[in-house]
């Protein structure tokens, strides 16, 4: 068993303007209503970096930003995990049709945005951090391997992580393939003691067999953790605004998931 | 109060500490342009054969050298695993098959259980060439891909774990880390923490990567890509030249039995530059991080180290850089090389075909010197080796380093 502490939280999805704003839906006492995310740049790049930021690097640095404020803690000595199905997935549909034709020209800041790790490198230059950063994907299973990386990190190497998730739709004709219902991200700062500013405890075990995934109550909501890998961490976040101990099972791959207990602090 | 939950659980033990636990390399396999097993690669090395060509790929039309795998266009996927067919798939099922890789995962599989070994892989392009190939033939119609277009066995980066846990019938935790040409190496990292904090008992750790145009055409728009084989460390060096490879290691705990000339794992260093998307830091501070790090965790010092195989990519940009850290850290006094004059740049499989071919280093008492380099740059000061040579290497520190800023050293060899 790990066993980690949340220090800050921050979300960004459609009618989820920030995790401090979408608290009460996700508790159930306001309900929600979709719309779509409201993608900014983060006012933490440089002008020229801003300008160059797909959908993911927006969603990375607005949820990542929003936790930080919140735990009121330094970027530069937390490490890392960004987690994502697909990546810029814009720019690979424009890359590959670039590709099919001639000439194929592919601009340089294309070929950099388009590797999976685009997100944290920006994140890393925004915040100044040189912590070690991982970027993952296990497909459907992103978030689940992103929060199963982060624990042992925070529980091996006693390090502070941010646990950064993302995902958004592709264009035709890759979106009739892998059809991504919407933008989503979210954060979690993870630390391995409890602090004046821990919100909760968690902990997470990686358990054989497949169990009872957890399901959001509303509808809406429901399916937006159904239909975006990233936002298979949503009843994670419903547990931490209903402020109330829970028991949750997220699935993994074909044999196993993740048994996540949550206790406020 | 958190109630305790019994059933079925997998990981049990939290035992944080600072210093790595040595895990035991039982099993390496590597499949690259220099042939198909570690023992082509070595042979290679030793007669100087660099596996650069000519480019012709596809209908490429860039003046450059890669280096190729001719073997792939023959390689059939397992029948159940048909739908995993691509070029970076056939190069990781060539793989799997050499070096009695599939023999020694068995019989982990058989000591610790499927569900107890984890599957780490790295890829920064996975099967792109897939959906590449796939955009030439959309339907003129309805724009579709074509209907035999797999994207979550092929494009999805996920893919190339997916297709090693099924081929090797693996359960356990799985991942596919993608941070440009850092991956593979970051996947040593992943497992040790893993297994120490006992989600599993043992790992397969490794990376492919495969040619496409993705990469051929995006470094060439940085320019970066060279039209001469690449020159690592040359003063005249003018860029990289771009390779497929594979390779794979199983990592298991060392137990009171372990051989004490067991090929060890002995240290991890992660670090990230915070400078730029695609130029290293100009002093290598990302790069000293790595490296310091990767010693502290080995509990070893910088005179420990008996060779460096260099990240070494012959760009004008990192060869300085790196160049820069290893003298911080290393002084002039360990023999380096980097060997991407044999093999080119395998990007995301990089760390792992270079961490091997440090292992062979150890095993065969053997330093890689540096085929295409001729004149050294006088701006960098470490004991570069062009020529081939021999001695008692014991330990041996891996450098890669990625877009975006992302590092990674490994140290591999013997502990006595």
């Amino acid at each position: 068993m790990m066993r980690l502490y949340v220090e800050g939280i921050g979300l960004l999805g459609p009618g989820l303007d920030g995790w401090s704003a979408s608290r009460d839906v996700l508790a159930g006492t306001t309900p929600y209503v979709a719309a779509p995310t409201s993608l900014r740049a983060s006012d933490m790049l440089p002008a020229a970096e801003r300008r160059r930021a797909g959908v993911p690097i927006k969603l990375a640095l607005a949820v990542g930003q929003e936790a930080f404020l919140q735990a009121g803690r330094d970027t530069k000595t937390t490490s890392t995990v960004f987690t994502s199905s697909g990546g810029d997935n814009d720019n690979v549909h424009a890359i590959n049709g670039i590709l099919a034709t001639a000439p194929r020209e592919v601009s340089p800041t294309r070929f950099h945005n388009s590797v999976h790790n685009a997100a944290a490198g920006y994140w890393c230059i925004a915040a100044g951090t040189h912590e070690p950063s991982t970027s993952l994907c296990a497909y459907d299973a992103s978030f689940a391997a992103g929060l199963l990386e982060s624990a042992t990190q925070v529980t091996v190497d006693d390090a502070t992580v941010v646990l950064i998730a993302y995902d958004h739709p592709y264009p035709e004709p890759l979106n009739a393939v892998r059809p991504i219902a919407a933008a989503f991200g979210m954060a979690l700062i993870l630390t391995p003691r409890k602090t004046e500013k821990s919100l909760a405890t968690i902990e997470v075990d990686i358990v054989s067999g497949n169990g009872q995934e957890t399901a959001m109550r509303d509808a809406g909501l429901e399916a937006l953790r159904s239909g975006v890998p990233a936002a298979r961490g949503l009843p994670l976040l419903a547990a931490l605004a209903r402020g109330e101990a829970a028991q949750l099972c997220i699935a993994y791959l074909d044999d196993n998931h993740l048994d996540i207990r949550i206790a406020p602090c | 109060m958190l109630e305790s939950y019994t059933t079925n659980i997998i990981n049990i033990v939290n035992d944080g500490h600072s210093n790595l636990q040595p895990l035991v390399i039982s099993r390496y396999t590597l499949a690259n342009s220099l042939g198909l097993g570690s023992a082509a690669t070595l042979e290679a090395l030793r007669t100087r054969r660099s596996g650069l060509t000519p480019c012709v790929f596809e209908d490429v039309d860039l003046e450059t050298y890669i280096a190729k795998v001719e073997a792939l266009d023959a390689v059939r996927m397992r029948p159940d695993l048909s739908a995993y067919d691509c070029r970076n798939n056939r190069l990781a099922q060539l793989c799997l098959e050499q070096d009695g890789f599939l023999a020694a995962t068995e019989a982990a599989r058989q000591k610790y259980g499927a569900a107890r070994i984890g599957v780490f892989m790295g890829t920064s392009t996975s099967g792109i060439l897939q959906t590449e190939l796939a955009y030439r033939h959309l339907d003129p119609q309805s724009g579709a891909l074509p209907a035999d277009f797999h994207y979550a066995e092929t494009q999805n980066s996920y893919s190339l774990a997916g297709f090693v846990a099924h081929y090797l019938g693996l359960t356990g935790p799985s991942f596919v880390v993608s941070s440009a040409c850092s991956s593979s190496a970051k996947v040593f990292a992943n497992a040790v923490r893993m297994m120490a904090v006992g989600v599993c008992d043992a790992a397969v750790v490794g990376g492919v990567d495969s040619l496409c145009l993705s990469t051929l055409y995006g470094f060439n728009s940085l320019g970066l890509v060279s039209r001469s084989p690449c020159r690592p460390y040359d003063a005249e060096r003018d860029g990289i030249s771009i390779g497929e490879g594979a390779g794979f290691v199983l990592l298991e705990r060392a137990t009171a039995a372990t051989s004490p000339e067991a090929m060890l794992l002995l240290g991890v260093g992660e670090s990230s530059d915070a400078h730029h998307m695609s130029t290293p830091h100009p002093e290598g501070l990302g790069a000293i991080m790595a490296m310091q790090r990767a010693l502290s965790a080995a509990g070893l010092q910088a005179h420990d180290i008996d060779y460096i195989n260099l990240h070494g990519t012959a760009t004008k940009s990192n060869d300085a850089s790196e160049g820069k850290a290893v003298a911080d850290v290393f002084g002039n006094k360990v023999a380096c090389s980097s060997t991407k004059g044999w093999t080119g740049h395998l990007l995301g499989a990089a760390g792992i075909s270079e961490a091997i071919i440090a292992m062979l280093a150890v095993e065969h008492g053997f330093i890689p010197g540096s085929v295409n380099t001729n004149r050294l740059d006088p701006a960098i000061v470490i004991d570069y080796r062009i020529e081939n040579g021999t001695g008692e290497i014991k330990r041996v520190l891996s450098n890669s380093f990625g877009f975006g800023g992302s590092n990674c050293s490994l140290v591999l060899g013997k502990k006595s």
